[in-house]
């Protein structure tokens, strides 16, 4: 009834602004506040060099299965079995490059399609047989540690050639070494070029971004969010470049983790594919009746989640530098965790990368901080259970004050 | 009969931005019937939730006289247990429980947590027998029509004890027999003595039962008549609806009728779920360019089914028949062949098939053809903005910008974005089902105004509609169905509602 008479339009105030977009600013300032607080109780170890490194390495297979499961959110499904996968893919992995001697060129590309068949395993029940994905993934969770423990016929696998454990933990070389000013503090000139220049397309593609919205009269975000947001992004990445490039620099993963997030993110908000997904977590029958495909949809997004667990899973064992049959047990929470912290809705249809990201990003420093710090296992997962209500509390909250 | 049993005085209401009702005064005599009528977004329904304590005392302005007596209801119990029971447009009965499980859900007959069956079925024999239902109350809700889900709400309704009955739009979603039905149940529920509010944009059955009609418009009481008093006709409401004389329902339209466009030849089909009865026997039927074409039919003729089952097979199975666009056979075996051969549907649920609510217009407006807006793939943003924007401004969606969810928008916008988004797949025959249900005068003549450009662009339109007044106000020819046949065919001249009905009636007697 509201909306029945409001034809013309008025400027929102700044704080109403706040108001609507309080999710994502809100996201932001509770990670800014989590590594603040952990910076603090750890008496600084959080930020160390070593320390940034070390979360990026255990993070980054969170952060990666979570843009598969984002897209899987959004389309109104879940997958419990990323875990299961991510073990089976590793166990197969150690199989071929040790007990077989394959060059892990061949081994990499081989796995991910293997992943991809898992995926399509699972998605076949979901989109054309119309399973819920609860349950195919529930079974597919099960099946897949099964064939994990067959194939692997119990007893770990290790170590793997060099070759394949620079994939998690390599590190891009320093090629710009010639450009360093001090030697003594900087020991990797890349990191430090890279995230300067990272930086600077961030606030350039920003404010390109305003000035287009401007000439077409769509409403923009107030300039003072705008710059507060991008000084908070552009300090907090600038600060970790800096530490890395005083460390080993980049790790190879972080430049993977970088590039998938980039084009999920494109992928999500500027194409077909994206926009389709979104339509048909909102609203399947509509959309089947505007003549899309969801079957088909449905059918490759859980391929994708496959792929990317597949990914994440050669990543965790090249790091372990050992397959084992308990690997990736309880992944699937925290990478489904991480959606929703991210502001995906359970219902489908909403949700972003960006989020996910970050919500991958407050679990993971939880995990670490907690984990240096010194606190159990048992009271970690009790943290993050309470942080996992609070944030969707968070959301449900802020929908129904926005309905007044 | 002059027992005033409610009155309500100065009621003001508002919203963050928006006065929904603006000092509303309205008085409702004991043992009547009165009909609040009004276009959408008049206040009607937040009036309603007012009185029934959904708003409690304290967030409006005004008083609430019942009974004589002031009261001030804090939450829907209050007011229930004074016998007002409003029965929402939207049902509120859980399909997969029985009649009687619903009926006393909340209010069970129990002792200590234990429910009591054989009294619970019991009492609600007693109850359907006073609607007029013979169904079991063992049945279950998904079970039955929504007509008899209307009444089982009636019958909750009378197990509650009510004095006034509160219907919102009880025969939206009724065909007329059933309609019929229920109007003749609240003439005897006033028989008996029993008040009823009833909000109905159907002002032909209004007319039928009111004793007298109060008049909303912007949130403000216009005037209250009293139709014993005088004989108030359809035209007489409308004016202090829309606040001017409205001379035509129907905008004038001269048709330029050319080639035929759709034409359907001994389309058969089997029923979605009961997989081995027939449900469209031999359909056929043609649509011309410039034309407009009505389907006539009481509710269940398969209209609707005809439609979606042309329409890319999204309803039935083993489906056959010949479908040719300007003579030439077409596939339309799936939506996007369908879309291609030069089709499309318009729902008429906008709602659960038509939009996706939690996107905005333009999502909406591009989504069935999206790839016209992208290249390779990657959506153009520029262009997409202004497609939406073109068809917001042609036609005349109200909202504060193409970004608006779809589901803060009125009945009538929400239409038109389901339309822009069928018109931007450039179609040769847009199908129209019930495509003014549920929206307000206003608004429906838009639409007709819309149809009848379309028609003057050279597009074929085939509307099903379960208002015979606009299938007769709009359509150059009409064909009626009834149980899966095309039961006759009817040009403007013959057409009129009673030929309508007795096609239908004769072909009834004929199975």
């Amino acid at each position: 009834m509201v909306a029945d008479t409001s034809t013309h339009t008025t400027k929102p105030s700044i704080g109403d602004y706040l108001r609507n977009n309080i999710r994502e600013y809100g996201l932001l300032v509770a990670l800014v506040i989590i590594m603040l607080f952990f910076q603090f109780v750890t008496s600084g170890v959080l930020f160390r060099p070593v320390n940034i490194t070390n979360l990026v390495l255990q993070n980054s297979f969170i952060v990666i299965m979570a843009l598969g499961m984002l897209l899987i959110i959004v389309a109104g499904h879940i997958d419990l079995s990323v875990g299961s996968i991510v073990a089976f893919v590793g166990a197969i992995s150690a199989i071929m490059l040790v007990k077989w001697g394959l060059p892990a060129i061949v081994v990499v590309p081989a796995c991910l399609v293997v992943g991809g068949i898992m995926g399509a395993a699972q998605g076949y029940w979901v989109a054309y047989q119309k399973i819920p994905s609860f349950i195919v993934t529930l079974a597919g969770m099960l099946v897949f540690r099964g064939m994990t423990y067959v194939v692997l016929g119990g007893r770990p696998i290790g170590p793997f050639p060099k070759d394949f454990q620079i994939l998690s933990t390599g590190f891009v070389p320093d090629f710009l070494y010639f450009l360093n000013p001090s030697p003594e503090i900087i020991k990797n000139m890349v990191a430090l070029v890279a995230v300067l220049a990272l930086v600077g397309y961030a606030i350039y593609a920003g404010l390109r971004n305003r000035r287009i919205n401007e000439q077409h009269g769509t409403e923009n975000e107030p300039f003072v969010f705008f710059a507060v947001q991008m000084a908070v992004i552009g300090v907090v990445a600038l600060f970790i470049g800096f530490q890395l490039s005083t460390y080993r620099g980049l790790p190879n993963v972080l430049i993977v983790m970088g590039v998938l997030i980039a084009a999920y993110t494109f992928v999500t908000t500027r194409s077909t594919i994206g926009r389709r997904v979104y339509a048909m977590g909102g609203n399947e029958k509509a959309t089947k009746l505007s003549g899309i495909n969801t079957e088909r949809l449905t059918f490759y997004a859980f391929v994708n989640m496959g792929v990317l667990a597949a990914l994440a899973g050669m990543i965790i064992t090249a790091r372990l530098n050992s397959a084992t049959p308990k690997a990736g047990v309880g992944f699937e929470l925290d990478v489904i965790a991480a959606c929703f912290i991210g502001g995906a809705s359970a219902s489908g249809g909403v949700g972003k990368i960006t989020g996910a990201v970050i919500g991958a990003f407050i679990m993971g420093v939880m995990n670490n901080g907690m984990s240096i710090m010194g606190i159990g296992i048992d009271y970690q997962q009790l943290i993050k259970g309470l942080v996992l209500l609070a944030a969707v509390f968070f959301d449900v909250y802020n929908k129904n004050k926005g309905k007044g | 009969m002059d027992n005033i049993i409610l009155e309500m005085r100065g009621i003001t209401k508002t919203f963050p931005g928006v006065k929904a009702l603006d000092n509303v005064s309205f008085k409702v005599r004991e043992g009547e019937i009165h009909a609040l009528v009004g276009e959408n977004g008049a206040g009607k329904s937040t009036l309603m939730k007012v009185l029934s304590g959904v708003y409690p005392a304290g967030t409006y302005e005004g008083e609430i006289h019942y009974d004589s007596e002031e009261r001030r209801f804090s939450t829907i119990a209050d007011s229930e247990e004074l016998g007002i029971i409003i029965i929402h447009q939207e049902l509120a009965l859980v399909p997969l429980l029985s009649i009687a499980e619903n009926i006393f859900l909340g209010n069970e007959i129990a002792d200590k947590g234990v429910i009591h069956w054989p009294q619970t079925f019991a009492r609600t024999q007693e109850l359907l027998k006073k609607v007029g239902l013979t169904e079991s109350p063992a049945t279950l809700i998904t079970d039955i029509g929504v007509g008899k889900q209307q009444l089982v709400e009636i019958a909750k309704a009378l197990s509650k004890k009510v004095r006034l009955l509160i219907l919102d739009e009880p025969t939206a979603s009724l065909n007329e027999n059933d309609s019929d039905a229920l109007l003749k149940l609240l003439m005897e529920f006033r028989n008996q003595g029993m008040t009823s509010i009833i909000i109905s944009h159907k002002l032909n059955e209004i007319k039928k039962v009111a004793d007298q009609i109060t008049i909303l418009r912007d949130g403000g009481t216009v005037e209250t008549l009293d139709c014993h008093k005088e004989d108030i006709s359809e035209d007489r409401i409308i004016k202090g609806m829309v606040g001017r004389a409205m001379e035509d329902r129907y905008p004038p339209r001269e048709p330029k009728i050319g080639d035929t466009l759709l034409e359907v030849k001994n389309w058969n089909v089997y029923h979605q779920h009961h997989r081995d009865r027939q449900f469209l026997h031999d359909v056929s039927f043609t649509v011309r360019a410039g034309e407009v074409v009505g389907i006539a039919g009481l509710m269940g003729a398969g209209r609707t089914e005809t439609a979606m089952s042309i329409f890319g097979k999204s309803w039935g199975h083993k489906i056959t028949g010949e479908v040719t666009m300007r003579g030439q056979p077409v596939d339309v075996s799936t939506i996007p062949r369908a879309i291609k051969a030069g089709l499309a549907y318009v729902t008429e649920d906008r709602k659960q098939l038509g939009l996706v609510l939690i996107n905005n217009i333009k999502e909406n407006t591009t989504l069935a053809n999206l790839s016209a807006v992208a290249a390779n793939g990657v959506i153009d943003e520029r262009q997409e903005r202004k497609v939406a924007g073109d068809y917001r401004t042609k036609l005349r969606i109200r909202s504060h910008s193409i970004y608006q969810e779809a589901v803060n928008l009125s009945g009538g916008n929400q239409q038109k974005v389901v339309l822009s988004k069928w018109l931007f797949t450039n179609p040769e025959v847009l199908i129209l089902d019930e495509p003014t249900r549920g929206i307000d005068i206003g608004a429906k003549y838009e639409i007709y105004t819309i149809i009848n450009q379309l028609a003057a662009e050279g597009k074929g339109i085939l509307m099903i509609s379960s208002e015979m007044p606009e299938l007769l106000g709009t359509c150059d020819r009409i064909y009626v169905m009834n149980e899966g046949r095309i039961v006759a065919e009817l040009s403007k001249e013959e057409a009129s509602q009673e030929s309508i009905m007795r096609a239908i009636m004769r072909s009834g007697e004929k199975h």
